[in-house]
């Protein structure tokens, strides 16, 4: 069977990690599909699983009573979706509906944060990975809330 | 009187303004129009340099500076694209075909098409700053060959917001360009991308030792997008800023546009960004 490992070393989050590192964590994940209209994950179900996209563009939406749904940001290839797996509760705080047929490497959570305890130096890699993934994300969310296009 | 009775040529000083005629309005979003005026014959070139603007005299209400925003090529045309929010822009959004408006200019320095020459070109717009690049990016089209990638990056507040809706389809269309569009928020429905502008700049290719950027919008907007595109690995010099400050004569002689050391009207708009990135987030100039 054709392994997950050559697709995780060329994926935008993981490029640069060594070969070992790779092995040791492609038994966490799998290739995973959604259809269009397809769900992801909902808002406030348990956080499980981390994904990268591979294709495929997804909406990360809420619900705001009253005005319906809004849409977030749009999450596309390259990208990393979801880092409610790392601490508890482990629930989602936003739901992933893809837009178009989505093709993604799915990792368990858990499987993921006990590799990364008995591995420091991947476990510092990849966390290395996410907060610059959060930093970016959250310079985005700023330039978002300050609304730099509203006039007056 | 008739349209041929209007004068429309330059008068020597530069605060007395041509007379043109309107020759229509559309309207681009709830707030943005673009206003068509007569230009020239088309027989003595280019009417402005990307990047320029014009002081636009609504007769009895006052002027305000605006970017000229159609194609340089096309001098028969002024075109401008505004948005309504002071009385002077008000008004000339009520203006109707056949009226007749003050246009001094135009004023100010372009865009370095020049110096992009040969390399890969980003230009990343916000709100209505896609309006003072679009002149930039005809020019590229027409001289396609001259440069290596070209990156449109626009950014809007929601889908509605977005100008020129139309046309980025078609340039969208083009093989040798990217094209990317972004909404800061959207309802369900809205197919494209949602997000900042500057979250499409790691999602570009382009050689950030031989690229130029045009940046364009709220300066909150380019502060962020500089960030981004340093992150990138291109140099202070290769990024370009055209910057916004309260004009008034439009040829650096009444400072009310002063900026640091320099005028806005005169030494910009449009500012390598070495030369004035000291000077940004400094909230008292």
């Amino acid at each position: 069977m054709e392994s997950l490992e050559p697709i995780l070393k060329e994926h935008q989050f993981l490029k640069g990690l060594a070969e070992d590192q790779i092995r040791f964590i492609v038994g966490c994940a799998r290739n995973i599909r959604y259809d269009p209209n397809q769900f992801l994950f909902r808002e406030g179900e348990e956080a499980s699983t981390f994904h990268l996209i591979r294709g495929g563009k997804i909406a990360l939406e809420n619900f705001i009573p009253g005005k319906g749904v809004v849409q977030v940001e749009t999450i596309v290839e390259g990208d990393v979706l979801g880092w409610s797996w790392l601490y508890p509760p482990h629930r989602r705080s936003n739901d992933a509906r893809a837009l178009d047929p989505v093709r993604a490497i799915a990792f368990d959570g858990a499987c993921l944060r006990k590799k990364c305890e008995e591995d420091h130096d991947l476990g510092y890699a990849i966390m290395k990975r996410l907060l610059y993934q959060i930093l970016q994300r959250l310079e985005r969310v700023r330039m978002q809330r300050l609304d730099v296009y509203k006039v007056g | 009187m008739t349209t041929a009775a209007i004068r429309t040529d330059q008068y020597t000083h530069p605060m007395v303004p041509g007379v043109r005629e309107v020759l229509g309005i559309t309207r681009e979003t709830s707030d943005v129009f673009t206003l068509r005026l007569s230009g020239n014959d088309g027989s003595s070139g280019p009417s402005f340099a990307p990047g320029q603007f014009n002081m636009l005299y609504v007769f009895g209400v006052g002027e305000s500076a605006i970017s000229a925003s159609g194609d340089p090529d096309r001098s028969q045309e002024l075109i401008h694209t505004i948005r309504a929010v002071g009385t002077v822009t008000r008004a000339m959004q009520t203006l109707r075909r056949g009226a007749r408006i003050g246009v001094r200019g135009p004023y100010g320095t372009p865009w370095p098409l020049a110096e992009a020459r040969g390399r890969d070109v980003i230009l990343v717009a916000g709100g209505i700053g896609l309006a003072p690049l679009r002149p930039a990016i005809y020019q590229i089209f027409r001289n396609r060959p001259e440069y290596g990638r070209v990156i449109i990056l626009y950014g809007a507040r929601t889908p509605g917001d977005l100008l020129y809706a139309k046309e980025i389809e078609q340039w969208r269309g083009r093989f040798d360009t990217d094209v990317m569009v972004t909404v800061d928020k959207a309802e369900r429905g809205w197919y494209g991308q949602v997000g900042v502008v500057t979250g499409l700049i790691p999602r570009t290719e382009f050689d950030p030792n031989n690229a130029i950027a045009m940046l364009c919008g709220p300066e909150i907007m380019m502060r962020f997008t500089i960030r981004e595109i340093e992150r990138r690995g291109m140099a202070s010099d290769q990024v370009y800023v055209s910057m916004e400050r309260n004009m008034k004569c439009g040829w650096g002689v009444c400072g009310h546009c002063q900026f640091g050391p320099f005028f806005v009207c005169k030494d910009g708009p449009v500012f390598r960004l070495d030369h004035v990135s000291h000077l940004l987030g400094i909230r008292e100039i």
